[in-house]
């Protein structure tokens, strides 16, 4: 295990250097095969809403790809159409290389899924769950008897293995269900929420087994969450879904450079008055109005808040506080949609970037 | 066929072994329930003279392919019918996105559902045959078991529609009291129909009636069945069985999880 790591580690470089170099290169000779899932004009409508819409997107081989969108964006809709539980309503797929609608049954040898909701029956025991999911995908027996002990040793579930998953922890369920995603080596798994109300210590080791799977299995990695530290830990590149419609898709450390190289946030008595000032200044790459405070895309951070409580004096507008810090995924979240992941979708309206809208309930 | 696909139908058999077994309660109320019916009412009503018996049958053994075929029909429903708790409990998903095809997924449940309910069925065929219900030879035993499987799988394919069409438990009840058991009492289950102009009218557009009364002219004998011809009620009764599966299998397959 120990010698393997650093080989594979590289071996990962290796597929983002060529990555790199195919995307440079072959930007236009429609090379297709290390992309491994490539979404065309993906669309879902259900009676009334339109829950994805015309999403077009692609996945490289070996990537952690976090899908990231408010309550009701479309995220598990995305999910179900290229898992084949859902048929699109307009558009396609393929994943390794295979089309979502007329090629089901290889899409689904290729893919391992963890749903949002649970999905195991809780009557009957940890083994025998994995054992029934080995067969189905066709697993001889050797083979089924080497791969439930390693997938039980991943997720640290031996000791539970007869027991019967009624009597699991929740952790322990979620942890049962994604060493079943991996139980038939699929070539790209799909976590819809993994790690929906865990606790801190359980979420850490789900994130570990993710991390190791992807480096050492070359597993691709599709996952959404609502937690923005765990797309940052986890992710090479993230897309941000909302109302349907891919808002931005990029490189994490893109996204966050594209927010301002520092973040600063400040109240004040009259936030309008202060905004319409600081708008003038061109060395503001962004700014945003939300409830009670102002966020500023800056470089330089530390040196601007003086700059801007002088300005702030100027016009008779009494800062509150202020702060710098470095941009996190919540501010790229925050500026493209126009609120943070956690706000209720009641306060759709107050980022103002975003018409409101109403939509069905979800849940 | 391929190895995975018999996978398929042998996950989808032995999780339901399983989970039958593991089900204590379960057990016990199919068996003991039937047997109550068939003890209980059967004692209670061979006191006053029924019509349309025939001669030298007891009550309680005109009752017994009734109270087997009752059994044989619930549990089959139920088997069927727990499609959607698979459904609401998510593992439904999982099954439907694993590299095989509905219909082995389908061919599996409804022989899980089918076993288990034939087990039962079997159950209580030989207590009533313990009790002295008379066997009419060996032809009529075969063509009683022929009978038995037919309902069962009958009624799986049943239960599978109605899983497609509800979305979840609180209309089963109603379909079980507005439905089921109407039928079941109209289909000469528990007293002979043959006697009443009205009755017999209605009960030739029953299924369930010729389910039963196909199972006891096979058990005690042709003389004591309305449809005389063993053929026709056998013919009857798989034709009902191959619809009710041709319709539950795509209604099931056209479901999205
Ligand atoms: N079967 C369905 N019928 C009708 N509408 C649906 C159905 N499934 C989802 N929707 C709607 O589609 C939209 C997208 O739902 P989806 O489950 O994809 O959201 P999500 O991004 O996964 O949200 P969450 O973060 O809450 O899981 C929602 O408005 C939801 O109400
Ligand atoms: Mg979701």
């Amino acid at each position: 295990m120990k010698l393997k790591k650093p080989l594979l580690y590289y071996n990962k470089h290796i597929d983002r250097f060529i990555n790199k170099i195919r995307i440079t290169k072959n930007k236009y000779s429609g090379e297709k095969n290390l992309d491994i899932i490539k979404i065309t004009n993906l669309t879902k409508k259900f009676d009334k809403i339109t829950a994805v819409e015309k999403v077009s997107f692609v996945v490289k081989k070996g990537e952690v790809f976090g899908f990231l969108g408010p309550n009701g964006a479309g995220k598990t809709t995305t999910i179900k159409m290229l898992t084949t539980l859902l048929n699109p309503t307009e558009g396609t797929a393929t994943i390794a290389g295979y089309d979502i609608i007329k090629q089901r049954n290889q899409v689904r040898k290729n893919i391992g899924i963890v749903f949002q909701e649970p999905a195991i029956d809780t009557d009957l025991t940890g083994e025998e769950n994995l054992e029934y999911h080995a067969r189905m995908y066709g697993m001889n027996k050797d083979e089924r008897k080497k791969r439930i002990e390693e997938i039980l040793d991943l997720v640290d579930l031996q000791e539970k293995r007869k027991v019967l998953v009624k009597n699991y922890s929740g952790g322990m369920k979620r942890r049962l269900e994604i060493a079943r995603g991996l139980m038939h080596y699929p070539t790209v798994l799909f976590l819809d929420e993994p790690t929906l109300g865990l606790d801190a210590q359980t979420r850490r080791a789900i994130w570990e087994y993710i991390k190791k799977m992807n480096k050492e299995g070359q597993t691709t990695i599709f996952l959404t969450t609502h937690y923005m530290d765990e797309a940052d830990y986890l992710c090479d590149r993230v897309g941000i879904i909302d109302h349907g419609k891919i808002l931005i898709l990029d490189d994490i450390s893109n996204l966050k450079n594209s927010v301002g190289r520092d973040v600063i946030t400040l109240a004040c008595d009259d936030l309008n008055k202060l905004r319409n000032k600081l708008e003038e200044k061109n060395w503001i790459s962004k700014i945003k109005q939300h409830e009670t405070t102002l966020t500023l895309g800056v470089e330089k951070g530390d040196e601007k808040i003086p700059i801007i409580i002088e300005i702030a004096q100027k016009i008779n507008v009494k800062i509150k506080s202020i702060s710098v810090r470095k941009p996190t995924l919540d501010d790229v979240f925050l500026s493209y949609t126009g609120r943070t992941i956690r706000d209720d979708e009641q306060k759709n309206n107050l980022g103002n970037s975003m018409p409101p809208r109403s939509r069905g309930g979800h849940h | 066929m391929k190895t995975a696909e018999l996978q398929a139908i042998y996950v989808m058999w032995i999780r339901q072994m399983k989970k039958f077994v593991r089900s204590k309660s379960r057990i016990v109320v199919t068996i003991v329930q039937p047997l109550f019916f068939l003890f209980i009412l059967g004692a209670g009503f061979s006191s006053i003279s029924m019509p349309g018996l025939g001669e030298n049958v007891e009550f309680i053994h005109f009752f017994a392919p009734g109270i087997v075929a009752m059994s044989i029909l619930f549990s089959s429903m139920f088997a069927g019918i727990s499609v959607l708790w698979d459904k609401q409990f998510g593992f439904l998903q999982e099954v439907l996105v694993a590299p095989v095809s509905r219909i082995s997924i389908i061919i599996g449940r409804t022989l899980g559902g089918a076993t288990t309910a034939l087990i039962q069925g079997f159950i209580i065929l030989f207590i009533a045959i313990g009790i002295g219900t008379p066997i009419s030879g060996v032809t009529g035993f075969i063509l009683t078991i022929i009978f038995m499987i037919l309902i069962s799988f009958s009624a799986v394919g049943f239960g599978l529609i109605l899983a497609s069409k509800m979305q979840d438990f609180q209309s089963f009840p109603i379909i079980m009291n507005l439905i089921i058991m109407p039928l079941l009492f109209l289909s000469s289950a528990f007293f002979p129909v043959s006697e009443n102009e009205t009755l017999l009218t209605i009960a030739y557009f029953n299924p369930l009636f010729y389910m039963v009364d196909g199972l006891r002219g096979s058990m005690l004998g042709i003389d004591n069945s309305v449809i005389q011809n063993p053929l026709l009620s056998l013919g009857i009764v798989s034709t009902i069985c191959i619809v009710m599966l041709l319709i539950g299998s795509y209604l099931f397959s056209k479901s999205e999880a």
